[in-house]
């Protein structure tokens, strides 16, 4: 297949997020491969980690977003470990996905469910609250039996509680991060 | 006495209590006092770095920043929470424009003046290591996981691609360490509830090469992977049960402590009958 690459392309306002999000260079990508090869997740991703690379170098701002690749990415850091350029790849994914979650763009669900669900059991108790964290994803992932004989075992070990422990909430924290995103984002035009 | 800020993170109240056990045990026996930070709070774990930047790092700068008003360095057993506390200091390092941020939403500065480790890196550095029994005939894989060495930045002086300490330590404590090829293989770690599958096939090949190398025991520095491969363990339609410890559960038992003080009746796969026959209980 032919691909004319214009300034579009190459200068793409997703690519340009993704590095100012990630603190990488994308266009410094030679393609070796070495990330895929390490991937552990590679084999059910439908494409592998260097695609991605050079999805974004090219400006294939939709395909990239309708990937599953960053939200298969378990963030084991060999990519990043690996890369003849230096290139913090896990850091990549990471913007990728960060981008999709503001956008609402994020074509699995099930694990933006359990960020919300884990990071709102932060910001009310200061910690995660498994029974509350596991209960509600379950829920909304529309799964409400996953798991449980595993948490019965658990609980009878003695390793899950039924209350949660808090170390005080973090509300305010969480309120001046969103209102300090929400200011920098209108102030680089980036969302 | 080495006197170090103790981050336990989320795990060590819950899912992995045995590890926060054996840890305050041995702690004492190594002269390490563990100082509690007050009110620690989730380090973000597994879901900040992909949700948002600034809460990546604000997250565990709120912790960081208790242990720098008090000088001390900051250590967690878990590596997942090592990691973030890392990687969160080393961004608002490498980048004024997000430390400038996190100061802004923290209301105080956070200068990067503390040394942050992990457990083991305490032990290693700073331990006084006596063992009383030597855990002869003990064939131990010695799993290192992501987290612990990786990016190279959080454990710069260590081989990223086969890392040694944890089998230096099983030697110094008389066992012997199996060679095997999965010690730094992802265990599917962040997929727990959320891609189960993805951690059975992964986790699965680690146990089945610590098999084939003939260990009896795998060892993990870190809460996350042994879940996956313990309390999973039976949910692989694997022909075989290896038990997976904590290294502190290691030392302790070399250090004279029993199984139960160790917590290790809470461990899905239980290690009792074999550490028997080696006269080890
Ligand atoms: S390892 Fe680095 S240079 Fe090689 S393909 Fe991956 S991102 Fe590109
Ligand atoms: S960090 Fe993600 S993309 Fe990189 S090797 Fe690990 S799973 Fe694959």
């Amino acid at each position: 297949m032919r691909i004319v690459l214009g300034k579009e392309q190459i200068e793409s306002a997703f690519k340009k997020k993704v590095e100012i999000l990630s603190n990488q260079r994308i266009l410094s990508c030679y393609q070796c491969g070495k990330c895929s090869a390490g991937c552990p997740i590679g084999y059910e991703m439908d494409y592998l980690p260097n695609k991605i690379i050079r999805m974004l170098q090219l400006g294939m701002t939709d395909d990239v977003m309708k990937s599953k690749t960053p939200w298969l990415c378990a963030s084991c850091q060999t990519c990043t470990t690996r890369c003849p350029r230096e290139i913090d790849v896990a850091r990549v994914m990471d913007a990728i996905r960060i981008i999709a979650q503001v956008e609402n763009r994020s074509p699995v669900k099930e694990i933006p469910i359990f960020n919300q669900i884990f990071l709102k059991s932060v910001e009310f108790t200061g910690r995660v609250f498994e029974v509350g964290v596991i209960g509600a994803y379950n829920f909304f992932s529309l799964n409400p039996f996953k798991d449980i004989p595993l948490g019965i075992k658990m609980f009878l070990k003695g390793k899950l509680s039924l209350m949660p422990h808090s170390a005080g909430n973090l509300r305010g924290l969480f309120k001046r991060v969103r209102e300090k995103e929400k200011r920098s984002a209108v102030s680089d035009q980036l969302l | 006495m080495y006197k170090v800020a103790y981050f336990p993170g989320c795990s060590l109240s819950s899912t992995a209590k045995e590890y926060g056990m054996s840890t305050e045990l041995i702690c004492k026996d190594l002269g390490i006092e563990l100082v509690k930070i007050q009110d620690w709070s989730c380090c973000g774990a597994t879901t900040a770095h992909i949700t948002s930047e600034l809460m990546a790092a604000a997250l565990p700068a709120k912790n960081l920043l208790w242990a720098e008003k008090q000088s001390l360095p900051i250590c967690s057993p878990c590596s997942a929470c090592f990691s973030r506390l890392k990687l969160a200091d080393i961004d608002m390092k490498r980048d004024a424009r997000l430390r400038a941020d996190v100061t802004e939403v923290m209301g105080e500065e956070y200068k990067g003046t503390i040394e942050i480790l992990h457990l083991w890196q305490v032990i290693q550095k700073y331990g006084e290591l006596k063992p009383k029994k030597e855990l002869k005939g003990l064939k131990v894989a010695s799993y290192y996981g992501c987290l612990l060495t990786r990016p190279t930045e959080v454990c710069p002086d260590e081989r990223i691609e086969d890392p040694q300490f944890l089998d230096n330590l099983v030697i110094s404590l008389g066992a012997s360490p199996v060679k095997w090829s999965y010690k730094t293989e992802c265990c599917g770690a962040a997929f727990s509830l959320t891609k189960t599958d993805i951690v059975h096939k992964l986790s699965g090949e680690i146990l089945k090469d610590a098999r084939e190398a003939d260990a009896d025991y795998i060892i993990v520095a870190c809460p996350l992977c042994h879940s996956n491969l313990d309390a999973r363990q039976e949910e692989m339609g694997l022909d075989f049960r290896i038990p997976v410890l904590y290294f502190t559960q290691l030392i302790g038992l070399a250090l004279g402590y029993g199984y139960s003080e160790l917590g290790m009746m809470k461990h899905f796969v239980q290690a009792k009958g074999l550490l028997n026959s080696k006269g080890l209980l």
